[in-house]
């Protein structure tokens, strides 16, 4: 990394909870560059959900500190959007009213015409125009996952917070929302932080995944810089043989050393690994250079 | 045509009314040989107690049996006549109309229940915002909700003075309760997502309340709405029977003392079909506000 201070530092993070003898995480140092997309994966009960409630500003953490853009995280924020686990649509309103609610959120000012005119373009980029007037109930679980994400995009945040935003949703759906998030990013730059639980996802999907050990006082244990060529297809990904060294590498992980590494006995500074290229010199940053963030037009 | 339920339900629903009908007709039928005998024949007091009230049994005997006795079908079909053609007739405070007596007591449940619903809903707003205030109000709610709105009555009629203006805060006290514990409810209970989705959107308190959680809990504070206003149509009537004056409560307990049953059954009839229409019109707001999740 650089020298300069990241785009997002997240600094000795930990939580505990009333009564628990250990924390849940403590010692949690992490950092994401602008335009950067990282994944992190760990057993459930590790304290993830935590860790992006505090980076989103809805959860505070019992110490350390969370800085953007060198500002300290204090509370949530329109720069920072959320997709929710449970899409957390509100159900009385049609997709328009939902990503118009956000809009409006982030520009009061704007008329009538202004709103519905971003909204419908953003309801274009994740392809539901069709279902624009419709209410969530009506919309299958990948739609309705969709509109979350238009929305969380609508309000053009500086940074995007996915909170395991597929995992409810059968594999089938979950690949093409999948091409659609990695399409999306391509396009627009967006800095993302998203949890998952699903390997083949995170390597998809993300430029570093954070693989987390096993609560209680559980840290980022390592950062995993994926060395595939950021022009990732679902389609061809699994023909890479690179692919399966990051795969059996993060699998290793999570199936044998992540539960050791509970307790606090993972390294407060997490090593950076490129699997499957140990041998060779230290790759290229597979991102040239932080991007300035454009929107699409 | 019997194949829908809904037809199957309705020609079900005709005919129990025709057995009750039925019922009710052969039971109030003079039975062929009872005319003939006489009413028991009265003692010298009695005849002499009933001239000193105005009465002459040996004019009145033969109207007797049907008068006293419960009211034929006949009867009844009269006394609905007689008040769906003239509703709003006003021949002094004793003898007023049925339309008019009913737009009385409706006039009372629409004030009282407003301003319950002025209070309650904001109330309820804050009482579910805030845990603090949820616990520190809940002894009194617990300790005065299940006070029978009729036991406030001798404390309103002292205070207030004016016994219509005690009918209304009757009504005010009864339908004040389930108002406000079901908006406390609702709010405090929205799902903490879409609270959440507000809060990463920086929306301002007010805006939260009216379009997140205003929505969101709006279901559950119409069914307190629906619940009060079923009270409040229950209370009235025996309200109305206490203080007097107007009313269709007042009117009932006016033609027991005359001892006119058609009209006590017709009136009875009516409270029933008023109370269903205003359980009919809340539970189509419920419906406009429900959402499906």
């Amino acid at each position: 990394m650089s020298s300069e201070p990241a785009f997002l530092q997240v600094e000795a993070l930990a939580k505990r909870f009333a009564g628990a003898t250990e924390p849940v995480f403590d010692e949690v140092n992490f950092s994401v560059a602008q335009g950067e997309f990282v994944c992190i994966i760990g057993h459930s009960g590790c304290g993830k959900t935590t860790i992006l409630n505090v980076l989103a500003g809805l959860d505070t953490a019992s110490a350390g500190h969370v800085f953007m853009d060198q500002r300290e995280v204090a509370g949530p924020s329109l720069e920072r959007g959320v997709v929710f686990q449970g899409h957390a649509l509100m159900p009385w309103l049609s997709v328009r009213s939902n990503i118009a609610f956000a809009v409006r959120s982030k520009w009061p000012d704007w008329n009538r015409a202004q709103v519905q005119e971003h909204v419908e373009r953003y309801v274009a980029m994740v392809g539901l125009s069709a279902a624009i007037d419709q209410k969530p109930s009506q919309l299958s679980g990948g739609m309705k996952q969709r509109v979350g994400i238009a929305r969380a995009f609508a309000i053009q945040p500086r940074m995007l917070l996915l909170d395991e935003p597929f995992g409810a949703l059968d594999a089938l759906t979950r690949g093409t929302i999948q091409d659609e998030l990695l399409r999306i990013c391509a396009e627009t730059h967006q800095t993302v932080f998203m949890i998952t639980h699903d390997v083949d996802e995170a390597i998809l999907l993300a430029d570093r995944i954070l693989l987390m050990s096993n609560g209680p006082q559980a840290r980022v244990a390592e950062i995993v810089r994926n060395t595939m060529p950021r022009a990732r297809m679902r389609a061809t990904l699994h023909h890479d043989p690179q692919y399966y060294r990051i795969r059996n590498h993060l699998v290793d992980f999570l199936v044998s050393r992540s539960a050791g590494l509970a307790h606090g006995r993972a390294p407060a500074q997490p090593p950076e690994v490129s699997p499957g290229l140990h041998d060779e010199p230290p790759p290229a940053d597979p991102r040239p250079q932080p991007v300035p963030l454009r929107r699409i037009a | 045509m019997l194949h829908s339920l809904n037809a199957r339900a309705a020609l079900l629903s005709l005919v129990l009314l025709l057995i009750v009908l039925g019922v009710w007709h052969a039971a109030t039928l003079s039975p062929a040989g009872t005319p003939t005998v006489a009413p028991q024949p009265l003692t010298p007091e009695q005849i002499e107690y009933a001239k000193l009230m105005g009465k002459d049994p040996s004019a009145d005997a033969a109207a007797a049996p049907a008068k006293s006795g419960f009211p034929t079908l006949a009867q009844m079909a009269s006394a609905a006549t007689k008040h769906l053609s003239q509703p709003f007739y006003d021949n002094g405070p004793n003898d007023k109309g049925l339309g008019l007596q009913l737009a009385h007591s409706l006039a009372r449940v629409a004030l009282g229940y407003g301003l319950a619903a002025l209070i309650a809903i904001p109330l309820g707003f804050v009482i579910g915002m805030s845990p603090l205030v949820y616990r520190a109000l809940d002894p009194f709610i617990q300790v005065l909700k299940p006070i029978s709105p009729l036991a406030w009555m001798p404390l309103a009629l002292y205070t207030i003075k004016d016994s219509s203006i005690s009918g209304v805060f009757v009504i005010f006290i009864c339908s004040i309760w389930p108002m406000l514990i079901n908006t406390a409810f609702g709010v405090a209970n929205v799902r903490r997502e879409w609270l959440n989705v507000a809060r990463t959107l920086e929306v301002r308190p007010l805006r939260r309340a009216f379009e997140v959680v205003l929505p969101a809990a709006a279901p559950t504070i119409l069914t307190g709405m629906r619940i009060s206003m079923g009270i409040a149509w229950l209370v009235i009537v025996a309200a109305e029977m206490l203080v007097g004056g107007t009313g269709i409560g007042y009117f009932v307990w006016n033609e027991w003392n005359n001892l006119s049953l058609p009209n006590v059954i017709f009136a009875i009839l009516v409270i029933g079909v008023v109370g269903m229409a205003l359980d009919a019109l809340f539970a189509r707001l419920q419906k406009a506000v429900t959402y499906v999740e």
